[in-house]
């Protein structure tokens, strides 16, 4: 036990010293952004290790709950539109009834007629014909009206013009959503069916918040979302900071970038806290002893009376909602909601690197991994291209092998994340900060 | 006539491309599931493995052009496709020697070997990026319409028209070459049968001296090679762009489900149903109904099913409803 703490105390020691030379040899405004990002990635990595190192559960959609978080941002945070609300917001509200209301009677006529098979699917089908184009007669006249207000500056109906905080947990909601559904089709069948589920979900998402412009303008981005923290401008003209600055010496725009971090920084850690002590509490639980019981075998746990395919709902949800809160305090800290950089290698595969890498069942592993996976991912590019320079130094300064080389350089990431994945996978497939598994401690 | 001009429209727009859509993803469900079936594991570096085979005959076929040789009429990158059949096997020989055996002999579960295989993918998509970069490549030299839209209609008289690509006709062609060579090796050869026994019941190949050795390694030269010729008819058809090919993941592994995964007939028919389910639900109907209908019943909209954005979307309906339904596809059990 021992052992292991004293190597978390170290490990998470040798991460701080890291992000600390960056302060000193780059900048600490470089660094704070270094670590924002970090805890995001920390709570995210947290969210897959639910699914993954409690449960089993291989989801490679973590990209579309993380959007669905974005989006959440937009639909809480950024002021109404009303006058395409007026042009259309009713005629997307009712589709949606129509919508919701085919779904339903789909399944209520099922269940119905589920003793003639065919007879079942022939009418459930030809009420989701019916359906699908009353809906597409009702809404798309509507988003046209919508999408006609203004293109240039709004055309989507905006959001409710709430705290931008608020949408946080609305982001986890909207995740834990789409997760019911992938987790009631594709759970309970074989484990690598969930796995290409969630990958056409993830795509989907994406696919819907680029073109759907009525909803988030779609590529054209819904730039100037309100902050959780002051603005610098504000706090370069406040006179308490002034004076702050003043007396301490500090330079005051770079203070004031500071400061904001700092705030974000503050918010990011609570959230980055309050989920980990969920998680280990709920790990440490009866319930993380279940979890765990069924991962490891869920024929025995069948046999205990517990409900697997159930648990495995309840576990991907949770994991589903954490990560849409990580991807709803990301597009916060952007400050802006732009769906084409939602690409599955950095939000879907690297989360996976930092899981493994950290140490898939431990929640600290995985906080761990996320601080430096990231940092990795980050960094791989300068010393990449360090690396570079130094290889090719027997080439003429402007041979175009060279210059080929150096401008790849961004591509030393996924070869870095590719090997870091494949060298822990093998060679110490517990990750950096193992599970403490109850009995077991000697291994 | 309007009748006749219907079908031509539609065969235009609809048949000939999803026959050539359709004869990709099935080349490229075809390696998923000979994978899957012997070594059990879905793969999900298969996209990388195409484009990186992609990428190859690329180069190669820049060092034929470069040397003045062409086959035209057909383009130079068939004439590459051998030399990347043979290095991207090789590839794909030392990876599995080197990252997927280790867990093939320790027995891990599937997904492990599923999270090994994104670190294959990682790997090749940032090795890909390295030496071609991330921009588009134009790979169809030489002619590139056997029948031109002009042409059609002089010949008919019809004012609808029909092209037809050569990549067109190469991707089925070359479907029908590659899926008539591997069932010939599958049914015919000795090492095919010792495959389909691994396949079926691993333990009693292997009480019956089947080499699991030998067995793998010929699935992964099999996958390898049909995945090199569908990652290159993919790029010689629309055009190489790295990045697409981690999006044809999802519907060459909808494809896989859908028929059965290792079951070599299901990746095929899977293929064709997700390609010509793309088709036909994109397809916007205007044209062709105001053909077939009388002229005031003619939809006023595109009469478009579903955004050709949205084709990831169709897949993923097939897969759920495949799911739901049917979960062990349409061709059930994982024989090859």
């Amino acid at each position: 036990m021992t052992y292991t703490r004293n190597r978390k105390i170290f490990l998470f020691g040798v991460m701080a010293f890291l992000l600390i030379m960056v302060g000193v040899l780059q900048s600490w405004s470089l660094s704070l952004t270094i670590i924002n990002l970090c805890i995001i990635s920390a709570v995210m990595a947290l969210g897959v290790n639910i699914q993954w190192g409690y449960a089993g559960l291989f989801n490679a959609g973590v990209m579309g709950f993380a959007a669905l978080g974005g989006l959440a941002t937009i639909i809480i945070a950024m002021p109404p539109v009303p006058e395409t609300w007026q042009a259309g917001g009713m005629g997307v509200i009712f589709a949606g009834v129509v919508a919701a209301a085919t779904v339903l009677i789909c399944v209520f006529a099922y269940r119905k007629l589920k003793p003639n098979r065919l007879y079942a699917n022939l009418t459930v089908a030809a009420i989701a014909v019916i359906g699908f184009f009353t809906t597409r007669a009702i809404f798309e006249p509507a988003v046209t009206a919508i999408e006609l207000v203004q293109p240039a500056k709004t055309g989507y109906l905006g959001g409710l013009g709430l705290p931008v905080i608020v949408a946080w947990p609305v982001g986890g909601l909207l995740a834990a959503g789409a997760a019911f559904i992938v987790g009631r089709v594709a759970l309970g069948l074989r484990s690598d069916y969930l796995a290409i589920a969630t990958l056409g979900i993830s795509e989907i998402i994406v696919a819907i918040l680029k073109n759907e412009d009525w909803l988030t303008r779609g590529v054209k981005n819904v730039n100037g979302l309100p902050r959780p923290t002051p603005y610098e401008v504000d706090l370069q003209n406040a006179a308490w900071f002034i004076e702050f600055t003043t007396n301490w010496g500090f330079d005051i725009q770079e203070a004031s970038s500071i400061f904001v971090k700092l705030c974000y920084m503050g918010l990011f850690l609570a959230v980055l806290l309050f989920v980990l002590f969920l998680s280990e509490r709920a790990l440490k639980s009866p319930w993380g002893r279940m979890m765990r019981a069924i991962r490891d075998n869920e024929t025995a746990a069948e046999a205990m009376g517990k409900d697997v395919k159930g648990r495995h709902l309840q576990v991907f949800i949770l994991g589903s909602a954490v990560i849409g809160v990580a991807g709803a305090m990301l597009t916060t800290l952007d400050g802006q909601f732009t769906p084409t950089s939602y690409q599955p290698l950095r939000f879907t595969f690297l989360i996976w690197v930092m899981v493994i890498v950290g140490g898939s069942g431990n929640n600290f592993g995985a906080v761990l991994g996320g601080f430096l996976v990231w940092f990795a991912w980050i960094e791989a590019e300068p010393v990449g291209a360090l690396l570079i320079d130094f290889i090719t130094l027997g080439l003429a300064e402007d041979s175009p092998l060279r210059l080929h080389l150096l401008d790849s350089a961004i591509y030393m990431r996924p070869i870095t994340m590719g090997l870091v994945l494949l060298l822990v996978l093998r060679f110490s497939p517990r990750g950096l900060i193992p599970e403490e598994t109850g009995g077991a401690r000697t291994r | 006539m309007d009748f006749l001009n219907a079908i031509v429209l539609f065969s235009n727009f609809v048949i000939v491309p999803g026959l050539a859509y359709g004869s990709q993803l099935a080349l490229g469900a075809l390696g998923v599931t000979l994978v899957y079936g012997i070594l059990r594991f879905s793969n999900f570096a298969h996209g990388e493995i195409m484009s990186f085979g992609a990428m190859i005959a690329i180069l190669v076929m820049w060092a034929f052009q470069g040397a003045g040789i062409s086959i035209a009429p057909l383009p130079t990158v068939l004439l590459a496709l051998p030399f990347a059949i043979v290095a991207t096997v090789f590839i794909v020989l030392g990876v599995d020697r080197v990252v997927f055996r280790y867990y093939r002999v320790k027995r891990s579960p599937p997904l492990i070997l599923l999270i090994a295989s994104t670190g294959v993918m990682f790997l090749f998509n940032g090795v890909i990026r390295f030496v071609i970069g991330p921009t588009d490549q134009r790979v169809d030299d030489g002619a590139r319409f056997i029948l031109r839209v002009r042409d059609f209609r002089e010949a008919t008289g019809l004012s609808e028209g029909l092209a037809i690509k050569t990549s067109q006709v190469i991707s089925l062609g070359a479907a029908v070459l590659c899926v008539a060579g591997l069932f010939w090796f599958l049914n015919k050869t000795r090492t095919g049968k010792s495959m389909r026994a691994y396949s079926d019941n691993e333990d009693l190949a292997l009480l019956s001296g089947v080499n699991p050795d030998r067995v793998v390694m010929f699935a992964w030269i099999l996958a390898g090679s049909l995945a090199v010729v569908a990652g290159t008819l993919y790029g010689l058809d629309k055009i190489y762009k790295p990045f697409t090919y981690l999006q044809l993941l999802l519907p060459i592994f909808a494809a896989a489900i859908v028929g059965g995964v290792g079951n070599p007939v299901g990746a095929i028919v899977g293929g064709f149903v997700i390609a010509f389910s793309e088709v036909t639900l994109t397809y916007a109907y205007k044209k062709f109904l105001g053909y077939l209908l009388p002229s005031d019943w003619a939809p006023e909209g595109l009469a478009q099913l579903l955004g050709t954005d949205y084709k990831f979307a169709v897949s993923f309906m097939i897969l759920v409803v495949v799911l739901l339904v049917r979960p062990t596809g349409i061709f059930a059990g994982r024989t090859l």
